[in-house]
């Protein structure tokens, strides 16, 4: 496969699954926001806005114009319209790799976004462009399963889809966890949502909420397609696929680094972690998710062509 | 014009001094239309609008589809498409088939000739100026030698039939002729839309088209490589004719790359993919000749690839077509294709040329620009339509501004007079069927042999009265049937 076309298929997934983590994140902390105001739950805004690149000034305007914002401003590079935006310019390079099923609907979920956030008024614009994620999400995902081959181009998009799912989720953790103020079950139902796993925690450990059994959910549950642990196997899946297609390419860095990433959530209690540093744990899920990213990316994209005449 | 009864749908059909496909002068249909017609005549009056509006949906669907840019969100019209088939009798092709091999033919010695021992200059057949000052013109090509001295293995010759119903040579497109994507959809929608006529008229298949051009390309590979690695190469996504690019590649299953995707090195060419750098052996290239590479033409040029000249020069790598092969088909050079024909093959032309007066040329200068209303005057180096002046249908102020640019710079204009091209039945928007103007662009393939599938691209001047059959200016196609006997 092309070194090119396998970049946008894998920027392609990165920014999809990018404009729908923003959607989810929006729509669990707006319906947070209904409530009466509290002060934790202030702070943890605050924070959540920071994660999502509001930043500085901005990140402390009024949380409604926060919403609308980070929906539909094409200015700021992590605002859905802009991630939905570059998924489809990706998609639209690689427009022959992906089965048409997959264009028709991301082409479609862009023209509801865009013409959505291009007229925002009231809040049942901003519920209508949630409920389109939502949907047009589900979607693009089980078409792509279904209507592709499930060869070198999908594990591509595989792991795009599941390294941006694992480097996003610890500072959504931490933006909730470094709040000062204790967190309520509120708090903890709005952490869930985020990652659509309330329910699938509570299937676990009943309705009762504490911050680690949360915390051991979202990072080391192995069953449940939006933690941290289960997202790593995926890419160790995604990126032994694209090693059996790709014999002569150098793979041990790779593999040592998503392994050692599996590890350390395979292998770990969350007592040992949080009694620890946390926060350091935290930060080394999205170091090694760049170091990976640049591996991968050396191997496979953009490789020194002197490397390419040693093999 | 005396009244002519040419039943509904046929109505509206007013016949004039063009050459009618179907039609003879007294109203009456040809031979090898007789089928299309009765079929016509006979079905229901809203059955051809139902098979309109199918066929366009198949288009769509299809995805052969023209994007519209310079709005924010690009917005896609499919390729305007004419229902009615245009049919050409077995013997009439005979003579376009043999007329074309025969131009191409010469036309490859000139390049040959041109590019290393320039005698045709030296025995002042062509004036060396009009070659040298060419833009089409590549120094660099002097004395590469091009494999099986093929520098043109693919080309859509322009025809268009005169009132006399002899078919002449309009334009000969040498360097990145499209819409043969075109050509092969459309039929394929003309399959599901009239089954029984196809049965019924034997009409001669062209869908062996896309093999035909990778045959083509591969008997032009380097020799002594064992698997050959075939690419075409696009400028990408916003180009015009990103659709035909796809539709090739995937037809001949080959890979599609852009200049991105390659790499030189040590005078080979390589292209980047996941499992390190693949040899490459033949470009298919559709980027023109200035962008092919920054080091030896235009330096801003993102769409090729460094040192792909000097691999190219090398023998490491073929380009179809070769470079420097735009000279032979500038305008003013054309004129002079007869006399190729003559000078290398020693044989009359099968296909004419269109009578062309060069600027260049004092005498048919002064007799031109005095007459600029009776004649077509255009720009050498422009094609799609663009930079020339119609003369009947222009005004006092347009002929004066031409009469200034000619006098300016005599070498970049040629004039032509005014042609009436053939006309065919069309549908139109109201439910009739009406004449319009129409040309044909048969595809030419030359490898280890001349290949021309029976067929070709019909451009439709959709507009009543229009002359423009350009896809820019308002033009469409038709699908185009020749008959096995």
């Amino acid at each position: 496969m092309l070194s090119r076309v396998a970049d946008s298929l894998y920027w392609m997934s990165r920014y999809f699954e990018r404009a729908t983590h923003c959607s989810r994140v929006l729509e669990a902390n707006y319906s947070l926001m209904l409530n009466p105001g509290k002060l934790s739950t202030e702070q943890r805004w605050q924070n959540i806005m920071g994660h999502l690149g509001l930043e500085g000034d901005e990140s402390r305007i009024e949380p409604q114009a926060a919403i609308m914002k980070l929906m539909s401003d094409p200015q700021i590079s992590s605002s859905i319209v802009s991630c939905i935006t570059s998924a489809r310019e990706n998609a639209s390079q690689v427009r022959e790799q992906i089965s048409s099923e997959m264009w028709e609907r991301l082409n479609q979920l862009y023209h509801e976004v865009v013409q959505t956030a291009a007229n925002m008024y009231s809040d049942s614009d901003v519920l209508r462009l949630f409920m389109a994620l939502r949907e047009g999400g589900y979607k693009f995902i089980g078409v792509t399963d279904s209507s592709m081959n499930h060869g070198e181009g999908w594990h591509f998009i595989q792991f795009g889809k599941y390294i941006e799912r694992t480097s996003s989720l610890p500072l959504l953790i931490e933006a909730v966890f470094s709040a000062q103020q204790g967190a309520d079950d509120l708090d903890w139902v709005g952490l869930l949502t985020s990652c659509s796993a309330f329910e699938a925690y509570c299937k676990v450990y009943t309705a009762d909420l504490k911050p680690e059994r949360v915390a051991e959910f979202l990072l080391l549950n192995p069953e449940f397609p939006y933690t941290a642990r289960y997202s790593t196997e995926k890419m160790q899946h995604a990126l032994e696929g694209i090693r059996r297609t790709t014999p002569g390419r150098r793979f041990s860095e790779i593999e040592r680094i998503v392994g050692r990433l599996h590890a350390s959530l395979a292998y770990a209690q969350i007592d040992d972690i949080m009694s620890r540093d946390f926060e350091r744990f935290l930060e080394s899920i999205i170091e090694q998710c760049q170091s990976l990213h640049s591996a991968a990316h050396e191997a496979y994209i953009d490789y020194p062509i002197e490397s390419a005449f040693e093999a | 014009m005396p009244e002519r009864a040419i039943p509904a749908p046929f109505s509206e059909y007013e016949l004039g001094t063009p050459y009618d496909e179907m039609f003879r002068a007294n109203g009456r249909a040809r031979q090898h239309y007789k089928a299309l017609y009765s079929k016509l005549l006979s079905l229901p009056s809203d059955e051809l609008l139902r098979s309109k509006q199918e066929a366009d949906l198949s288009f769509f669907n299809q995805g052969i589809t023209f994007t519209v840019y310079g709005r924010e969100e690009g917005t896609e019209r499919i390729f305007p498409h004419d229902l009615l088939p245009r049919i050409i009798p077995a013997s009439e092709w005979d003579t376009i088939e043999k007329g074309l091999t025969q131009r191409i033919t010469a036309l490859n010695l000139f390049l040959k000739d041109i590019y290393n021992e320039r005698k045709i200059l030296s025995d002042g057949i062509i004036p060396g100026e009009i070659i040298y000052t060419c833009k089409h013109f590549r120094r660099q090509m002097r004395g590469v030698k091009v494999p099986r001295d093929v520098y043109v293995s693919v080309c859509g010759t322009d025809l268009i039939r005169l009132p006399s119903g002899e078919f002449v040579v309009l334009e000969d497109n040498l360097r990145v002729p499209s819409g043969v994507s075109y050509m092969l959809t459309s039929r394929k929608v003309m399959k599901q839309t009239f089954p029984i006529l196809f049965r019924k008229c034997g009409v001669r298949p062209i869908e062996q088209y896309s093999q035909a051009l990778l045959s083509t390309l591969r008997s032009l590979a380097p020799e002594g490589r064992s698997s050959l690695t075939i690419v075409l190469l696009t400028p990408g996504v916003y180009n015009s004719a990103y659709f035909e690019h796809t539709y090739l590649a995937r037809q001949m299953g080959i890979e599609l790359v852009e200049g991105r995707d390659l790499v030189v090195h040590d005078n080979i060419v390589y292209m980047r993919t996941t499992s390190g750098l693949q040899r490459v052996d033949v470009i298919y290239r559709r980027v023109d000749d200035d962008f092919l590479d920054p080091l030896t033409f235009r330096a801003d040029s993102e769409l090729g690839a460094p040192g792909l000249f000097n691999a190219y020069r090398a023998g490491n790598v073929v380009l179809a077509n070769a470079l420097g092969t735009g000279v032979a088909d500038d305008k003013a050079i054309y004129a002079y294709v007869p006399k190729m024909i003559q000078y290398y093959l020693g044989e009359t032309p099968i296909l004419n040329n269109v009578e062309t007066f060069l600027m260049s040329n004092d005498k048919e200068r002064d007799h031109v620009c005095g007459n600029l209303e009776k004649y077509v005057v255009k720009a050498v180096g422009e094609s799609g339509g663009y930079g020339m002046l119609i003369g009947p249908h222009s005004t006092k102020q347009q002929q004066e501004e031409f009469r200034l640019r000619i006098m300016e710079q005599p070498r970049n204009y040629i004039a032509q007079p005014t042609l009436a091209l053939s006309t065919a039945p069309c549908f139109t928007e109201d439910g009739q069927i009406e004449p319009r103007h129409i040309d044909l662009r048969p595809y030419v393939l030359f490898g280890e042999k001349v290949t021309i599938v029976p067929g070709g691209l019909t451009r439709v001047a959709l507009r009543k009265g229009s002359l423009v059959v350009n896809s820019s200016q308002g033009g469409g196609s038709k699908d185009t049937w020749v008959l096995q006997s």
